[in-house]
């Protein structure tokens, strides 16, 4: 098992940019999740580090070498696609022990060392069977054979339960955890999915257009996220801005919205012009005593919560309250925020601005 | 009215159509049976007016074909006693004696050679090639690919000429690599079009798979996309293989001996005066045998060959 640090990674197809100077490090035994947009290069991403697809410039390191301008099959990891990419000409057996043959191991130790994965995987008994009939959840499983029966350095997995149906996606997500927790192997995971990110993930970066926007563990990216882009595609309903047209000081400890002062954390970094506040809807609360009202314009009902979607002086925000609370349409509601979690950003680069809140974060990552 | 129907044909819908299709197949059939017929009818049988369709069977016709003979006077056939074997006894009956064999062997072998060979080159070409273009940034490959079928869209012998003069210049005339070289040539862009549909439709994430398990990409081309294409590729060499063996005017033009295929020497067994067509028609009968076997050996191959593009997997 091994660290990866990726340093300044660049890839371009012809004039078209689709990763720009990537860096970031992947600890040794650590579950990590690419997380962006479909085109954002997180695949591209990937597939440099797997050596599929070569860096138009800047180094990746895996184990402390240089593995850049290798190709893949020098580089010593696993890859798992996400239509599987079982070879079908095989039974599951020679699907598994295809990677060792590759290494001239001798047949008896391919034999037992298959049949460990296989019991580990609990598919010893399809061993014997054609790919080509297996269930979604059993492909999946021999994808995954094919890539721990070599305890390569580390595993590359591109939307591994994309193929997988909602249902049994949960299950695998589990199943791929514990493996991963069993084997203590780095794992490198491509999604687009944020809520597979947070779950899994131990550190997640999100991409988009080829940039990272952040790097970090999912909570302190969720908390605190380091740009507008982060902020509504982490987290369901997204973040809420509250858009309005002013400054805020170094040292500012207070915004004003409409004709009432908010509170938030002190501002370690100023600004004017096109700003917004951004509140997770969690954070909203209803207050009848507050100045600052809202219009209730939908309901969803979620069970022990609701989204209830309100018009306000700054534009529409969601709020997830209690369904304990009764909630009626066009119902005018006094609304505060929870100050402590409150994000200034600015909105021409979309950069979150720094306060003493979450300048640990943003300058830690 | 939809052209499918989601219900089961009736019985009377399934007669009628067995019915035309036997009756078609009978009339495809009916020449390729009278050739094979003729090959096993006596000279005055083979041209018989109305055509005799019972026969008695006989093996002159082969006997014709392998051998080469010549008239005896009463003599020396009385010096030679009895006919050793059986297929002296059938020269005896025309006063004849086996002087040698016939040189249909060495041109069926040639066919051989020349079809089986250019087959194989066209294949091991159009397959590496078709895969580059299928796998690798190719710089203008669509004009490329136009490029290669556009050598198709005129008949072969058009150039017969320019061909015929460039190989007198080469001194390819008459020999094996000149036939196996120009029938390569000709079918090589048949090859490389049909390959490359096959490789296409093969997902490239399999050889990806292959290369992270630690192959050379040759390998992973050779393990993962070899097996995966063998069907596209065997139909592809049926093609091919049809092609070459049937090649005839090409093959008159540029072969005379050393290295002359079966179809142009086939007709110069009907002979002089009196034409034996016996002979000629149990030529074309084992001239016909190995296609017919390698088509019926990788017929599952071709019929999907066939069907290239109409059905999804």
């Amino acid at each position: 098992m091994a660290q990866i640090r990726i340093e300044n990674v660049r890839k371009d197809f012809g004039a078209f940019n689709a990763v720009s100077s990537s860096t970031f490090t992947i600890e040794d035994g650590e579950f990590f999740m690419l997380l962006g947009p479909s085109g954002c290069g997180k695949t591209t991403t990937l597939r440099m580090m797997a050596g599929l697809e070569l860096p138009t410039s800047g180094e990746i390191y895996i184990d402390g070498k240089e593995v850049g301008m290798k190709p893949a099959s020098q580089r010593d990891i696993a890859f798992v696609f996400q239509m599987f990419a079982l070879y079908p000409h095989m039974n599951v057996g020679k699907n598994i022990s295809y990677p060792l043959l590759s290494q001239g191991m001798p047949k008896p130790a391919v034999r037992k060392k298959v049949a460990e994965v296989a019991e580990i995987l609990g598919i010893s008994d399809i061993l014997k069977k054609p790919v080509g009939g297996l269930s979604g959840g059993d492909r999946q499983r021999v994808a995954l054979g094919r890539a721990i029966v070599r305890d390569p350095k580390a595993f590359f997995m591109d939307e591994p339960l994309g193929a997988l149906d909602a249902e049994f996606r949960e299950h695998m997500s589990e199943e791929l955890r514990g493996l991963h927790d069993r084997m203590n192997a780095t794992t490198v995971y491509v999604t687009h999915d944020q809520l597979e990110a947070m779950q899994m993930g131990d550190k997640i970066v999100v991409m988009n257009h080829g940039v990272i926007e952040q790097f970090g563990v999912p909570q302190e990216i969720y908390d605190w996220p380091a740009s507008k882009f982060v902020a509504k595609f982490i987290g369901s309903p997204p973040m809420n801005f509250l858009e309005f047209d002013g400054a805020v000081d170094i040292n500012a400890d207070s915004v004003t919205l409409g004709e009432s002062k908010f509170k938030i954390p002190q501002m370690l970094e100023g600004a004017k012009g096109q700003l917004s506040v951004g509140v997770r809807p969690e954070h909203v609360h209803f207050n009848d005593e507050s100045k600052y009202r809202g219009t209730v314009t939908a309901i969803e009902y979620l069970g022990t919560t609701q989204i209830i979607t309100l018009s306000t002086f700054n534009g529409d925000i969601k709020a997830r309250i209690s369904s304990s609370r009764a909630v009626s349409l066009k119902e005018n509601v006094g609304l505060d925020f929870d100050h402590r979690t409150l994000t200034v950003f600015e909105n021409e680069r979309g950069k979150a601005l720094l306060s003493r809140a979450n300048q640990g974060v943003l300058n830690g990552g | 009215m939809s052209n499918f129907s989601a219900t089961e044909p009736s019985s009377r819908q399934k007669w009628v159509a067995g019915t035309l299709v036997i009756l078609y197949a009978v009339i495809t059939m009916l020449p390729l049976l009278w050739i094979i017929a003729t090959g096993f009818k006596s000279p005055s049988d083979s041209i018989a007016y109305p055509p005799k369709v019972m026969f008695e069977p006989t093996l002159e016709g082969y006997v014709n074909l392998f051998t080469t003979r010549t008239r005896a006077t009463p003599e020396i056939l009385e010096k030679l006693g009895e006919p050793a074997t059986w297929y002296d006894r059938i020269v005896r009956q025309y006063n004849m004696v086996i002087s040698g064999p016939s040189r249909y062997l060495e041109r069926f072998f040639n066919s051989v050679i020349i079809g089986f060979g250019s087959t194989f080159f066209a294949i091991v070409l159009g397959t590496l090639a078709a895969y580059a273009f299928s796998r690798f940034k190719v710089p203008l490959k669509d004009d490329l690919l136009f490029f290669i079928l556009s050598t198709r869209m005129m008949p072969p012998i058009a150039v017969a000429i320019p061909i015929f003069l460039m190989f007198r210049q080469l001194g390819l005339n008459d020999t094996h690599a000149g036939m196996i070289l120009l029938y390569t040539a000709i079918n090589l862009s048949l090859a490389v079009w049909l390959i490359h549909g096959f490789i296409d439709e093969i997902p490239i994430e399999y050889e990806e798979a292959a290369l992270v398990d630690g192959y050379t990409r040759f390998q992973a081309f050779y393990k993962v996309v070899l097996p995966q294409a063998s069907t596209g590729i065997a139909s592809t060499a049926i093609f091919c293989l049809i092609f070459a063996w049937n090649e005839y005017a090409l093959a008159v033009l540029l072969t005379s001996g050393t290295a002359q295929t079966a179809p142009p020497f086939i007709p110069t067994i009907i002979g002089v005066g009196g034409q034996d067509w016996p002979a000629v028609a149990a030529g074309a009968t084992i001239f016909l045998m190995p296609v017919m076997i390698f088509t019926v050996l990788l017929r599952k191959h071709l019929l999907r060959g066939i069907t290239f593009g109409a059905v999804r997997k």
